[in-house]
């Protein structure tokens, strides 16, 4: 949708606040800026607050502190023409497992005021684009779960919203259901201009949709930009050794010396450092790391990765986090 | 009157989904038609106590079953609020325009159109069994809506409940708890003035009761309709309460997640 409101940014948040019963604080001022017509991802891991950011930028939960609009609606004093705005497909499926693809797309056109000839064309139009003819007059309990991952999303478009709201929307799919779906959400973009926000704890899945992202750790925005921005801010190649043995202080001690080693981390018999050219450093640590009496099991070098960006901007690995 | 339609569209759901599952419905009515057919058996003596009058028990259990088979089955009402809880719907519906009104109101709706249902079902099955109106048809209406308003307020409430426990063990436990006492604390087996002191008092309070008596009332040979018409204004005004308690819930529901 080419509209006048396109320099409106499709998400402005700052300083959102939120703590559940408990003390625990799920987000802890995080600030986000999403640019109308492009794909945005908020990338980190479970419970990092990624949720918690998009229930309060969809109106269904309200932060402590910080403020927060979609296409221009602030989400507290303008919830009502947000929720006209936005398109939402939470983690959870959201479709009425005892009522049929159609019955489903219809009701959610109806509650956005759509009726009559307009309504049945849109339904007809959205089960021909995402697949499901066939199995519009089904209950949506016999659908296979990609079949329902494209229900959710024809829901959420009924009413042409501007903004859509993909909350891990390929958490638990196959593999190639998953890969359809990103072709699903690229199309989405380029031929209906919608700003999209998806939230994912796969790093591949925002470094292949997003053309901007934000990393996302313990409630707060720790770093932002475009996946190729954020890979060259590392310099060098990923060095990455699994160890036979746990080796307490050893490695530390053995890699020390290396002048071409650097951003160590050893996580129990995984070992990561960056170097500027990882071909040549790899002898020079494997054999440090032979006079200090540390045995390797094996050993990789890769060009940087979102996982590395990760790594470097919390002192976690993905894998670690997300434990 | 958008917010009318959205009602519409809401109860409209519910119903289809009950239409898909009609066992559902039948299962709500096995219990008061056990209570029908065997305490009307059981109890059949009871009218031999003196100050009963000389109707048979049957005639007398009939308006109070029909009460209860509405108790019965818009207590489970919030079952499915916790249903779309789980499966991320409330979620979906709270994040488009539908009011939280329209949300209760349709779920509210779907409960009295079921409870209609049953109690003409109720109806037919007591006097093939023996029972008599001598209120007649509009005696039976003024029954039937008597019935609808408690199982609508009891909706109502089931839903609050469902919004702010969201686990379907805490609505069980809750509803087993409840109804019992409620029907035993009524007129629905033994005449108010042959119940113990305290219990008369506890009737008084019960809206289940307040259902009872305008429906036995109504459907009795001589009515006295203005008795009729406050217990059935209390029981509209119970239905307003327990409808904004349910709104109010969604409010809790938000806060925790």
């Amino acid at each position: 949708m080419k509209t006048s409101l396109d320099h409106i940014p499709a998400i402005d948040a700052a300083g959102l606040v939120k703590t559940y019963p408990g003390d625990v604080r799920a987000l802890d001022g995080l600030d986000l800026s999403v640019p109308a017509g492009t794909i945005f991802a908020l990338l980190g891991p479970n419970g990092a607050g990624k949720s918690t950011a998009v229930r309060i930028l969809t109106t269904l939960s309200r932060a402590d502190a910080g403020s927060a609009r979609v296409a221009g609606h602030d989400v507290v004093t303008g919830a009502g023409l947000v929720r006209r705005v936005i398109g939402c497909v939470g983690q959870r499926s959201g479709a009425d497992r005892e009522a049929t693809g159609r019955e489903n797309l219809v009701l959610q056109g109806q509650l956005q005021d759509m009726r009559g000839r307009e309504l049945t064309a849109r339904v007809d139009e959205l089960l021909e684009q995402f697949g499901l003819m066939d199995a519009a007059d089904r209950i949506v309990k016999t659908y296979s779960g990609g079949m329902q991952r494209r229900l959710d999303i024809a829901m959420a478009l009924v009413h042409r919203p501007q903004v859509l709201f993909l909350d891990e929307p390929t958490t638990g799919l196959d593999p190639e259901v998953r890969v359809e779906m990103w072709r699903e959400i690229e199309r989405l973009k380029r031929e209906e201009g919608l700003s999209i926000l998806l939230t994912t704890h796969y790093l591949e899945e925002a470094d292949r949709l997003a053309s901007e992202l934000a990393i996302v750790d313990r409630g707060r925005v720790v770093a932002g930009g475009t996946p190729e921005e954020l890979k060259s801010e590392l310099r060098g190649d990923a060095i990455n050794v699994e160890l036979a043995f746990r080796a307490n202080g050893a490695v530390e001690a053995a890699l020390a010396p290396l002048g071409e080693i650097r951003e160590l981390v050893v996580e129990g018999t995984t070992l990561r450092a960056r170097a500027d050219e990882g071909a040549r450093a790899v002898p020079l640590v494997l054999g440090a790391l032979e006079s200090g009496g540390v045995e390797v099991a094996s050993v990789t070098v890769a060009r940087p990765s979102l996982d590395d960006v990760y790594l470097r901007h919390t002192g976690r690995s993905f894998e670690e986090a997300e434990r | 009157m958008t917010t009318l339609r959205h009602t519409g569209y809401m109860a409209l759901r519910d119903l289809r989904a009950m239409w898909r599952q009609p066992w559902y419905v039948a299962m709500t009515l096995v219990q008061p038609l056990i209570w029908l057919l065997l305490f009307g058996e059981l109890f059949k003596a009871v009218t031999d106590l003196p100050g009963f009058g000389d109707e048979s028990y049957i005639a007398y259990l009939a308006p109070g079953v029909v009460i209860m088979s509405a108790l019965f089955s818009s207590g489970w009402n919030g079952m499915a609020t916790i249903e779309d809880i789980d499966g991320g719907v409330t979620d979906r519906l709270l994040v488009s325009p539908v009011s939280r009104f329209a949300l209760i109101a349709g779920r509210v709706l779907q409960s009295a159109v079921v409870v209609v249902i049953q109690s003409v079902i109720m109806v037919l099955v007591a006097l093939a069994v023996g029972a008599s109106f001598p209120g007649g048809v509009v005696g039976v209406i003024v029954l039937i809506v008597a019935s609808a308003l408690l199982g609508a307020a009891f909706a109502a409430l089931s839903n609050a409940l469902a919004l702010v426990a969201r686990q379907r063990e805490s609505l069980i436990g809750a509803v087993t708890f409840v109804v019992l006492p409620l029907t035993f604390l009524s007129t629905a087996l033994m005449r108010g003035d042959l119940l113990p002191g305290w219990m008369q008092t506890a009737s008084d309070l019960n809206p289940v009761d307040w259902a009872i008596e305008a429906g036995r009332n109504a459907t009795g040979a001589s009515t006295d309709w203005g008795s009729v018409l406050s217990d059935l204004g209390f029981l509209a005004a119970l239905l307003a309460v327990c409808a904004w308690l349910a709104v109010r819930a969604f409010g809790s529901y938000q806060r925790s997640v």
